[in-house]
Parts: structure tokens; sequence; C-alpha cells
């Protein structure tokens, strides 16, 4: 369940007015693309996920569309989609690489990606090209500062 | 930059393409390809598909949304389309509505589901003041509390796609090949299809009902008419759709797959 539904249920039970001022988490060392995946590089070894913001405003994921092991990421180009409500929505590599792992949990549970969307969430294990296309990513400070701009103007 | 341009005319641009009895796939391809390689916003209304066709989500499974068995028999085709959502039957009965917009095109519309199928509910309201007690409920169009318009969407970085097909009428025996799904909106509360369901055409005429979604579309955008072959002149030669017709063999593998899950 999404953090902002938690904030609504304890206020009301609280019985104290709240803003919802769009507190969805942001992990500290991940680095972050402006279409709201994440990514953990260590060495030559990438994680990526989509970040607590995207599934939060995707609603329950109800099926994850994997690329195969051995695919060709690109850094900002889609992989794969998640689908949530009525809608398919891509999601887009952070890094480029080589896919050497795909989170097959997410078949039988894809709600994982709602759950813990940074944890087990996780959708693609790849190996990556140039690790200094991570320079062009946010870390979380900007990220979050991005979320709020975002939301702000909606 | 063309964007940009029109938008200082106040209404962002928008391409309006009539088609009549276009086939589904046909219809589908079309959306896909300008989905991934226009660049402008569309518009595209179908009054009619010729044949009989089942068109599942990305993720539907035939043993637990189709009764194979008849489908086999009565040669009826199924698609699985490029979007989201559950399952229809679609025929010369039903009226499809797609609009493909860059991200930034609707002031203050995020990319997401549930705004796109707020922004869409409220262009139809327009459409139907007066005529019957529309809403949108869950993300079903609805009269009343029966479903009219059912919707899809497929969301890019910098596209989306919101499409919507109408029952203007519909085959009560077609209405057999679909099993009852188990992921239903609440309000559906069980109901069988028919119980579930409400035609167009007793609230609105096809032709009112057309001209009322252009003009409710031209409250939004400025429209531009648009021919099948500019649509086609836009397109990137190397884009392979994703939307299929499904083979004999693979609905004969899924009722397989059912025989052997209800014996497990």
């Amino acid at each position: 369940m999404s953090s902002k539904l938690w904030a609504a249920r304890a206020a009301s039970y609280l019985k104290i007015s709240f803003q919802y001022r769009g507190f969805a988490t942001v992990i500290k060392d991940l680095k972050y693309a402006d279409s709201h995946e994440w990514v953990k590089v260590e060495g030559n070894s990438a994680t990526v996920g989509i970040t607590d913001h995207a599934q939060d405003h995707l609603g329950d994921v109800v099926y994850v569309e994997l690329p195969d092991e051995g695919a060709e990421v690109k850094q900002g180009a889609s992989f794969g989609a998640v689908e949530s409500v009525k809608a398919t929505s891509d999601i887009n590599s952070p890094i480029s690489g080589k896919v050497v792992e795909v989170n097959t949990k997410l078949s039988d549970s894809p709600g994982l990606v709602n759950a813990s969307p940074y944890e087990s969430g996780w959708i693609i294990k790849v190996e990556i090209n140039d690790a200094d296309e991570v320079k062009s990513l946010m870390d979380s400070d900007q990220y979050s500062k991005f979320c709020e701009e975002e939301d702000a103007k909606h | 930059m063309a964007v940009s341009q029109t938008r200082n005319l106040g209404l962002p641009l928008i391409n309006l393409l009539r088609l009549k009895g276009v086939p589904i796939l046909q219809q589908l391809h079309l959306e896909e390809r300008l989905l991934r390689t226009s660049s402008d916003n569309w518009c595209i209304i179908n009054d009619g598909t010729i044949d009989p066709t089942i068109v599942m989500g990305v993720s539907g499974k035939p043993q637990e949304l189709l009764e194979i068995e008849s489908i086999l028999r009565d040669d009826i085709p199924v698609i699985r389309r490029f979007t989201g959502g559950g399952t229809v039957i679609v025929d010369q009965g039903t009226i499809f509505v797609t609009f493909i917009c860059n991200k930034d095109t609707v002031p203050g519309l995020q990319s997401y589901p549930q705004p796109i199928m707020s922004w869409s509910s409220l262009l139809y309201k327009k459409v139907f003041q007066g005529i019957g007690d529309f809403r949108l409920r869950e993300n079903d169009y609805v009269l009343g509390d029966r479903k009219f318009g059912g919707n899809a969407q497929s969301i890019t970085k910098n596209r989306w796609v919101h499409h919507t097909s109408f029952l203007w009428d519909y085959e009560i025996s077609n209405m057999g090949y679909l099993k009852l799904p188990k992921r239903a909106p609440e309000y559906r509360q069980a109901r069988d299809h028919l119980e579930f369901i409400c035609r167009m055409k007793d609230y609105i005429s096809r032709s009112s009902f057309i001209d009322s979604t252009i003009e409710a579309v031209g409250s939004e955008f400025l429209l531009r008419s648009a021919e099948l072959e500019d649509a086609h002149c836009t397109l990137g030669s190397k884009f392979e759709p994703s939307s299929r017709l499904l083979r004999k063999q693979e609905l004969g593998e899924a009722i397989f797959k059912s025989l052997t899950a209800s014996q497990s």
C-alpha cells in the first residue's frame, strides 16, 4: 500500500488534518532517471527498478513484461513494461549494457514492484558498458526535488 | 518545435482521422506505430469494425478469459493488443475512439493511468450532457451502473495512448464467448455480461455520438483533418507492432493448460 494511503488513514484515525506533499521514498545511494527508474551500481554490475514515486502513481502492478537474459539495454530506451490498472507503461533503462538476470519472482508476484520497489521488486540486473553514464543521472536529493517539482506542476 | 508554435494559438494541434469498418488489428497496428514513431497528436475514430473479433489486453490468459472451444468451433479471431486492461468482443456495433498525445500536450496532465483516465472522462462528460447519467466508474464509462465503454492505455516516456471501445450495439450471443473475468471492478458485483453492460444506441444515435465527440475534442484541441495516407506517411518503416492474432495452436494449448490446471 502506498505511503500516501497510510498517511491518509493515520490522519483520519487520529482525526488530524494533513496535506499530502508527496513523500515517496527515495534511497540515498541509488541513482535516478527522469523517467522514474533507479539504478544501483556495484563495479560493472547494476540493478534496475522503478521508484516508489512511479509505483505510487501507476497503481497496483498486475503484470511485468521482462526482457530476455542476454538482451542489450540502452540508456533512456525502453526494455520492458509494467501493467497497472488498464495501462502498460514502459520501463526505461537508466544504464546501457547486457541483461544478465531478470527478477523471475515478478511473474508470479508482480505486486512486489509496489510493495518493495527498491528491494525485492528489482527488475533487471545489467552488466554495464560504461560506468560514466551514471554521471548523467540524478542523485537522491536531486530526484526528490525533481519529483516535488513534477507533482507541483500538475 | 511544431507543437510549441501551434500552442501559441491557444490550443494544441491534433490530427483527426475518421475511419469506418477498419479491421481492429489494422487499427491497433496503426495506433502502436503512431505512438512509437510519430510526434504529432492524433484522435482516431473508427466507426465499427468488420468481423466479430475478441481483443485481450497485453497480459490476458485465454484459458482464464475465453470460452476457447466455442471460439475455435466458430472460428472467431482472438487478438492480443499492446495496451493493458481486459477482454472485449468487438464488431460492427463497436465505435472506437483513440487519443495519442505527447505527454506535455494537455496542460497540467501527468502521463499516468489515473490522470489520463480522469481527463478523458471529462471530455466524454460533454458528449453525454443531458443524455444519460454518464460517469467514469473505476476505469469504465458507465450510464447509470452499466458499462458501455471500456478503456485501455499505453504510456511511453514521452507519449501516451488512451483508447476506448464503445458498445453502441452488441450481439447477445457474442458475449457467450467471454468468461466472467477474475479481475473485475467492484461495481460489477459479479453480474454476468448482459446484466453489466448496456447499449449506447438506447441513448444516442451513432452519428450524434461521433459528431458530439468531435465537437468535444475541438473544445480542447485545434482539429486538423487527416487521411489514412497521411498517417502512413509519417510512420517509421522499421517499427514492428506487438499486437497480434493468436494462432489456433496457441488457443488449443490454452485449453490444455486449463484442463491440467483444473486437475491439479
